[in-house]
């Protein structure tokens, strides 16, 4: 007999130590890596826009990624929120140059991501649901970039800017995230998650 | 003198974000510039060295003209336009624009990084836990998460040696970066999880009401750097209402 | 306020836990009462659940979704996590249980959580440093603490909390032997302090002989497989408990015969060597060493005397902040004369380094691909038949599916070594390789060691393992007197 949890099993929505401790810890990680990719988007960036002004939103996907990788690991209302915001302090403790403007980015793309996931009642963890999170993520990036940081733009530039992020959120926060939870639980690392644990035969 | 170094996180964070209000509401060249030169009069008293100064905020010099190059090229045009070409527009509008923006990128982000680099982690935990009041168990699960940093930067040194010893320093180099990356990942989550015991062990996440061993205090000092930042952002402002320059969300 | 500090109760009623997504029970049907005040050594195979009853005394196995359980398992008559404080716990790894950056306010985390206010706290702080022994100012940062030190550390921060009941789940599993001596005598001064209720599982019995009074066996099949006072108990399971992979001073595993040493072909010599991470950095210069081929070099020295930066170092990794590591013909056979200057394939055939946390050099999804990487850089003809040669040497056939992530302990290790020895260097660099091993993986290993020192090869060990380097050691290099040995 080989039992497989389904995916629709009530879920607990309660946090847990450890549910808090590994999201802070992504969360964490993502910050620094969020401050490296700082410096990387400096530089690319300019070329892209040379390519097709806007063009550099496709790059905004690696800001995004922990709204939907902890949300998919922990599976608990506000992951996504306080991923992004954890990462967002740590980026400016670093030094970012959007100075206090990160927190406000981390904030409204966490919850662009939040939204999808509180849609599917934080019951349904499935490719779809990551893409569209990621996607959701993307979509907030760009609305709130497009106020703040670049005013004033021709509506070609707008549509383009928003296309990119979208499409950005949704394969590199989203699609990726979701291969990489499957990659971590194969490496048991998620044992403690039900994310480690469902679609996997019990041992 | 000690400068911000030992005021309230929690009051540098309002103040960071005051300032980032304030100017995010009108884009336009004159707030920016009279926040920016409020701002570099205050740098002085901050207690932070110049060397500090300079390494912290290079990014922040180096972002805002490559910002502002984007903007003068794709801007909406108006007035006399100078060069165009496909979606491109340099116009006397878009100049203007792109050289506001410029300024107030550094007018929000040189005083958060300056304000930032004086913070300390456990500090700014006790801050947001106790004044702010966020909900303690998730700050300082974060606060506990933040310790590890470290110990990634180890672990990243190690694997990326243990590549070379394995015989595949040389290849694909992106591969072995995601490669490395998935390794560091695998070996945060154990940490991660461990940690977590270890907190729980501790009493972590009862439901007693915790006492906390550090005060957090917000007194005089805080709220006269709040006054500044408030003043800072008037300044600006008024400023520029009264030239004529206000221009609210850039529309 | 009245229970503070009083020596607890343990009462299992078939008590059983079986972890979420598994089929097999980690303990179950366990009957077993400790009396307030007693000292119990807790041991059993690998897989008896020893680890499953102590995390569930500390009150950390998590609630219903974890898993299941069966009958009942009380502290002073009650759930153990119902009773945050009353139970305090110890575990493995020194690094992860580091909470907070400054020394005070580590300790004073867990009073925190249990709502102690503040004057009492720093009262308590100071009291529980001052019994494990660490007299360093509060506002000490805690990453620089050796291991030993960070141990001690966190026992000082459950002391803090007044437990009735303390438990340590290996603590000193991986540090060296100076740091063993000092957490065994912190925890044996506060014992006797506070009288507290104490459970220890380690596989050296040697540690925890004289502070335990009492011995407790778990069954892999469930419940207790033996119980009672400790000499008797080792007396009567000493054989079964050795085989199992328990270190028993009475029993200690097998080692093979040595052969007469033989001054072999010189393989790398190091030259007035100056290690560090940078040539800023250097921990140590002048050191002069020469490795043979059937040598087998014990590096020893005390924590932070540089000796993972000269496994590095000798093993072509890290740049020499000074002088020189010199590749003899015997090994370079036509590559450059430094190492370092190699391409990372061409030190496969030639040095093999294994790291002392193995998860470190993981590469492949599976056992198998792991072991393959290494021979198929170098264009091994039969790959295939090579991997299958080391599974079967390693005892790591049926594994060879598994994601070495997934792997115990003693099985990581193994692999590990595995994936160097599958290029078959001539000279092999390990650090550590027996730390927080269980006498059976050590005797494999020593095992292993010893057929390639046969075969010619030479080995560079960074060990404290008295009983490894008196096993195979044919010369010892201390750090510490750098410079004085030439």
């Amino acid at each position: 007999m080989t039992t497989t949890e389904t995916a629709r099993t009530r879920p607990n929505l309660r946090w847990r130590v450890v549910d808090i401790v590994i999201a802070a810890v992504i969360a964490v990680a993502s910050g620094v890596v969020f401050w490296g990719w700082d410096a990387v988007w400096g530089a690319l960036s300019t070329p892209l826009h040379a390519v097709l002004p806007g063009l550099d939103s496709l790059l905004g996907g690696v800001w995004l990624f922990p709204a939907v990788l902890v949300p998919l690991i922990v599976r608990k209302p506000g992951a996504a929120i306080f991923a992004e915001l954890v990462a967002a302090t740590v980026e400016a403790l670093l030094g970012s140059y959007w100075g206090a403007e990160t927190l406000l980015s981390g904030l409204i793309q966490g919850l662009g991501a939040e939204i999808v996931f509180a849609i599917f009642l934080y019951a349904v963890w499935t490719r779809g649901t990551a893409i569209l999170a990621g996607a959701g993520a993307g979509l907030a990036l760009a609305i709130l970039d497009l106020i703040v940081s670049y005013p004033g733009q021709k509506l070609a530039f707008d549509v383009i800017y928003i296309v990119g992020s979208v499409i950005s959120g949704a394969l590199i926060a989203g699609l990726l995230s979701w291969l990489l939870v499957g990659a971590l639980a194969r490496a048991g690392a998620l044992n403690r998650f039900a994310a480690g644990r469902t679609g996997r035969a019990l041992v | 003198m000690t400068g911000i170094l030992t005021v309230n996180p929690v009051a540098k964070l309002a103040v960071a974000f005051i300032l980032a209000i304030a100017l995010v509401l009108s884009l336009d060249w004159v707030s920016a510039t009279v926040a920016l030169a409020c701002e570099c009069v205050l740098f002085a008293w901050a207690g932070v060295s110049w060397h500090t100064f300079w390494t912290r905020t290079l990014p922040v010099w180096l972002a805002a003209p490559i910002v502002a190059i984007s903007i003068a090229l794709y801007g909406k045009p108006s007035g006399q336009t100078y060069y165009s070409w496909w979606l491109v527009d340099i116009s006397d509008g878009s100049i203007t624009l792109a050289i506001a923006t410029a300024l107030r990128i550094l007018a929000i982000a040189l005083p958060a990084v300056i304000l930032f680099v004086t913070v300390d982690p456990t500090d700014l935990a006790d801050g947001l836990a106790q004044v702010v009041r966020l909900p303690s168990k998730f700050v300082l699960g974060s606060l506990a998460a933040v310790r590890l940093i470290g110990l990634f930067m180890d672990d990243w040194r190690s694997l990326q040696l243990a590549r070379r010893a394995r015989g595949v320093a040389e290849s694909g180099r992106v591969r072995r970066f995601a490669g490395q990356a998935f390794a560091l990942l695998v070996l945060s989550l154990r940490r991660g999880s461990k940690l977590a015991t270890a907190m729980e062990a501790r009493g972590f996440g009862a439901v007693t009401a915790r006492s906390w061993a550090r005060e957090s205090r917000f007194g005089w000092r805080e709220w006269l750097l709040i006054g500044i930042g408030l003043l800072v952002a008037a300044a600006a402002i008024t400023v520029s209402v009264s030239t004529g320059h206000w221009n609210f969300i850039g529309a | 306020m009245s229970s503070l500090g009083r020596p607890a109760r343990v009462t299992a009623r078939g008590w059983g836990w079986r972890h979420a997504g598994r089929r097999a029970w980690a303990v179950h049907d366990l009957d077993l009462t400790i009396e307030p005040g007693e000292r119990v050594l807790l041991l059993g195979a690998s897989g008896s659940g020893k680890s499953t009853l102590i995390a569930a005394l500390a009150g950390v196995l998590g609630g219903a979704d974890e898993g299941d359980q069966l009958g009942e398992l009380l502290l002073d008559g009650v759930p153990p996590a119902t009773t945050p404080g009353r139970a305090g716990l110890v575990l493995q790894d020194p690094d992860s249980q580091v909470i907070l950056e400054r020394i005070g306010d580590d300790v004073a985390f867990g009073c925190e959580n249990l709502g102690v206010p503040r004057d009492e706290i720093w009262m308590r702080v100071r009291d529980s440093l001052d019994s494990v022994g660490l007299d360093l100012p509060l506002d000490r940062s805690t990453s620089r603490l050796s291991g030993g030190q960070k141990q001690r550390l966190a026992l000082a921060g459950v002391l803090a909390m007044r437990p009735g009941l303390l438990l340590l789940d290996e603590p000193t599993a991986n540090l060296d032997p100076q740091g063993v001596r000092e957490v065994r005598d912190a925890v044996a001064r506060s014992l006797d302090r506070t009288r507290a209720t104490f459970v220890v599982i380690e596989h050296r019995v040697d540690v925890w002989r004289d502070l335990v009074s009492r011995v407790v066996i778990l069954d892999p099949a469930g419940g207790v497989l033996a119980d009672g006072p400790v000499e008797a108990v080792l007396g009567a399971q000493g054989r079964a408990l050795a085989d199992s992979g328990v270190w028993i001073p009475e029993f200690p595993p097998p080692r093979p015969v040595r052969a007469a040493p033989t001054s072999g072909e010189l393989l790398v010599s190091a030259q007035e060597l100056a290690i560090g991470r940078n040539v800023k950095s250097v921990v140590r210069s002048d050191i002069n060493l020469e490795l043979a081929s059937g040598d087998l070099l014990a590096i020893s020295g005390p924590n932070g005397s540089g000796k993972s930066t000269l496994a590095l170092t000798l093993g072509g990794l890290l740049a020499p902040a000074g002088g020189r590591v010199v590749a003899r013909p015997g090994l370079a056979q036509g590559a450059a004369p430094n190492p370092i200057q190699w391409k990372s394939r061409q030190l496969l055939t030639r040095i093999g380094s294994v790291f002392q946390d193995p998860e470190h050099q993981f590469l492949g999804g599976t056992v198998r691909e792991e072991l393959a990487i290494g021979p198929r850089a170098i264009g091994t003809a039969d790959v295939d038949a090579r991997v299958d040669e080391i599974l079967d040497r390693l005892g790591l056939t049926a594994l060879a599916q598994a994601n070495p992530f997934t792997l115990s302990g003693g099985e990581k290790r193994r692999l590990s070594v595995g994936t160097a020895l599958a290029t078959r260097p001539r000279v092999l660099i390990l650090d550590e390789p027996t730390f927080g091993q269980d006498s059976r993986t050590w005797q494999e290993l020593v095992a292993l060691v010893a057929e390639l020192l046969a075969a010619g090869s030479a080995v560079a060990a960074i060990t404290h393992d008295a009983a490894f380097i008196d096993a195979l050691a044919t010369r010892e290099f201390a750090l510490e007197t750098v410079g004085v040995i030439r």
